[in-house]
């Protein structure tokens, strides 16, 4: 974005997915999916001391209608894959999902007959955030990288992530 | 007291006993199939063990009989305990203990579920913790722990015949005489609570039949998190096990790493020194006041109540810089060593602790001050989600919910372990068994660890924190790079783990929701042949249906909260 210097009280100049990318990655608004230990580091993230609002992340929304972030907390196991899915589709485009944590990046140590080994077998996956669980600044880490991936997107790359998902 | 109990048995049942035994205080008796029913009711109605606390099953490849199932029983009041096993043969059945306790429902359905053994009498054998697809039996040995299988869809709970049942059972509960407005299938609204609903703190799931905002029947279903802790457990060595108890109360994972500790210590005969004791029960009892701020502040705002959470959070957050100083993590924190503890307070710990502490204090001062005397929350918890003494005893609960009933039952008073006895700290009850008393019996129970640590930092004695014993602890790294007996004692320690004696013991504790206990059965090697959890909050959740039906929707919701269900360690 720049300031126009012949008149610069009243106009920016900028591209419009720049303005808009600016718009989306400052406003997520996230659905927590916590299954486990993770999801007690989200609240934490959430609460009075570290406060996930510092990032424009805060508007926890608990319907996935409402939201465009799904923050995967925990461990996905095969009787909740078929759940989360479900879940995914009910959100509107564009949408971003973070795996918190390596349970929902990878199994983790959890390498058994219950548990999944990694969401983006059953979704696409923007962002992996290391630790068992996560620190909120780990969190925060990832949030940050999110937000350099959405300005670095074109309008309509996540409609195209979709299509590639499915095509 | 156990051993009188086991010769009572022996006295009423002769020769129906098959085989008693004592292995490092714990009693088994093992009787045929035939004849597990009267011995436990015996030991119900005459013997003094109210509880089924839990059942334990083990599979046995290479026997004929190849399965054990074991009933643990046990009294409220006095250290009175007892194991009665049954082996049963592929496909044969063991009578259901369904209808002298009501928490062997959901065990019976986990043995079952893991094991393939038939229980016959029982109203609802289904599996609970794999899915309904799933096919085989887990913890059989044969079964390999990877092999995983995909669920297509999940499971419905209410087929339309027991939507069309609970309808007419309500119509009669309204009507009993038949006269007036029948209630219609479909007047009753299916309402499918998780288990991803952010309300259901977790993985949890009821499916609840409504008429109106009144909850007529419900239905739970767990194993949304089953991690399968007792099938890795397997699959590692006896140390290696430790960061995965970390994970099953993630609330608390201190307890969950000391009670395991003391589980295979009991098993090994060793005794940990007193500093380890003392720093056992520090770490322990923040444990507990971190685990019941996090229950107490999520409860309230299940309320509306949002200020109790900040404040709550607020000293979890000073609190768990204690923890992170201490072990490098504030949630997993693997402190704790089979033998001792992974390594010694950092300087200046116990100052901290005093600090955090008097934060603590000032937090349950405010949260009771603004909670107390709240008409709202007064109005949403004062006879709501009540149980009875009776009910809470037969589904087997334990801990702050057994407590809030009125029954002062306290792992810490009735089986000291850590020198327990020693401090001096009381017991909270309530009376009525309601949402009210669970969260005021926390809230009070804060307080009472906060004394325990006191005295605990106070009486802190010095000396090393882990036991003399190459057997069972990591020799110094000194030791390691400089001496071959350290390199090749490391290397045995680390590669065939620590080796255990043959036979099984039961260690157990006060975690934060209730009785915490592990099993555990040793073959002589390295790795655990079978470690069974007791887990206080699989009997709660087991009771969950039962506290809720009649209930409005809205407070199922406030009374989850107040049971505090941890899915960690609900599903293992």
């Amino acid at each position: 974005m720049a300031v126009d210097l012949a008149n610069p009280g009243n106009f920016l100049t900028t591209r419009l997915r720049q303005a808009i990318n600016w718009g989306r990655k400052y406003s997520l608004w996230p659905i927590p999916y916590g299954t486990a230990c993770c999801a007690i580091e989200f609240m934490a993230a959430v609460s009075s001391y570290h406060d996930l609002s510092r990032y424009g992340a805060e508007l926890v929304r608990f319907s996935p209608r409402q939201s465009d972030l799904m923050i995967v907390a925990g461990t996905i196991s095969y009787k909740q894959a078929p759940i989360l899915k479900t879940i995914y589709a009910q959100m509107c485009e564009p949408k971003w999902v973070v795996a918190m944590g390596v349970c929902a990046s990878s199994g983790g140590f959890y390498k058994n007959y219950g548990t999944l080994q990694g969401i983006d077998r059953v979704i696409p996956t923007d962002i992996y955030v290391a630790g068992c669980p996560p620190t909120p600044e780990n969190l925060f880490h990832g949030l940050l990288l999110l937000q350099d991936k959405i300005d670095r997107e074109g309008l309509v790359a996540s409609a195209q992530r979709h299509g590639e998902q499915t095509g | 007291m156990s051993e009188k109990l086991v010769q009572a048995l022996r006295q009423e049942f002769g020769a129906d006993i098959l085989a008693a035994s004592a292995y490092r205080g714990d009693h088994h008796v093992t009787v045929a199939p035939a004849r597990v029913t009267a011995v436990l009711r015996y030991l119900q109605q005459r013997g003094g063990c109210e509880m089924l606390a839990d059942v334990i099953g083990v599979d046995y490849p290479d026997r004929e009989q190849r399965f054990d199932v074991i009933y643990y029983v046990r009294s409220l009041s006095a250290p009175r305990q007892v194991w009665v096993r049954v082996s049963v043969r592929e496909g044969e059945a063991v009578p259901s203990a369904c209808a002298l306790w009501r928490s062997a429902d959901w065990h019976e359905r986990e043995v079952y579920d893991l094991f393939g053994v038939p229980f016959a009498g029982h109203p609802d054998l289904r599996r609970i913790l794999c899915h309904h697809e799933f096919e085989g039996h887990a913890l059989r040995k044969d079964y390999p722990v990877e092999l995983g299988q995909e669920l297509s869809a999940p499971e419905k709970l209410f087929s339309d015949h027991d939507i069309a049942r609970a309808a007419h059972r309500a119509s009669l509960a309204q009507n009993p005489t038949g006269a007036g407005d029948e209630i219609h299938p479909s007047d009753l609204l299916t309402v499918n609570l998780g288990p991803s609903h952010p309300a259901m703190h977790g993985c949890l799931r009821a499916e609840c039949l409504l008429d109106g905002e009144t909850i007529v029947e419900a239905r739970a279903e767990i194993g949304y998190l089953h991690r399968c802790f007792e099938k890795e457990a397997e699959d590692h060595t006896w140390a290696e096990v430790m960061p995965y108890t970390d994970r099953l109360n993630y609330c608390s994972p201190m307890l969950n790493n000391v009670i395991y500790a003391l589980a295979v210590e009991k098993l090994l005969h060793v005794e940990v020194t007193p500093r380890c004791r003392v720093i056992r029960v520090i770490v322990s009892e923040l444990s507990r006041i971190i685990d019941h701020l996090v229950c107490v502040g999520t409860n309230l705002v299940d309320m509306g109540a949002l200020t109790m959470y900040w404040y709550t959070f607020y000293v979890r957050e000073a609190m768990c810089q204690i923890i992170e100083k201490l072990c490098g993590s504030r949630l997993t924190t693997n402190y704790a060593r089979i033998g001792g503890l992974s390594h010694d307070l950092y300087p200046g710990c116990e100052d901290e602790v005093r600090t955090k502490l008097r934060m603590l204090e000032e937090a349950v001062r405010d949260v009771v001050k603004l909670a107390a005397r709240n008409r709202i929350f007064l109005d949403r918890t004062v006879g709501i989600g009540a149980i009875s003494r009776a009910d809470a005893v037969s589904y087997g609960l334990t801990g702050p919910c057994l407590r809030a009933c009125g029954i002062p039952y306290d792992v810490r008073k009735v089986h000291p372990t850590l020198d327990y006895q020693e401090y001096d700290f009381d017991v909270p009850t309530g009376e009525d068994g309601d949402t009210h008393a669970r969260i005021m019996v926390r809230l009070a129970e804060m307080v009472q660890s906060k004394r325990i640590i006191e005295q605990a930092l106070q009486k802190l004695p010095a000396g090393p924190v882990n036991v003399d014993e190459p057997r069972v602890i990591l020799p110094p790294k000194a030791k390691v790079y400089g001496s071959i007996e350290g390199v090749m004692n490391q290397f045995k320690l680390i590669y065939e783990g620590i080796q255990v004696p043959a036979g099984a013991a039961y260690g157990c504790g006060e975690g934060a929701n209730g009785e915490l206990g592990f099993y555990c059965i040793a073959d002589g090697g390295g790795r655990p042949y079978r470690i069974k959890v007791r887990p206080p909050c699989f009997p709660i959740y087991g009771a969950f249906t039962h506290i809720i039906k009649g209930g409005m929707v809205a407070d199922a919701i406030a009374t989850l909260g107040s049971l505090n269900i941890i899915a960690g360690e609900l599903d293992r």
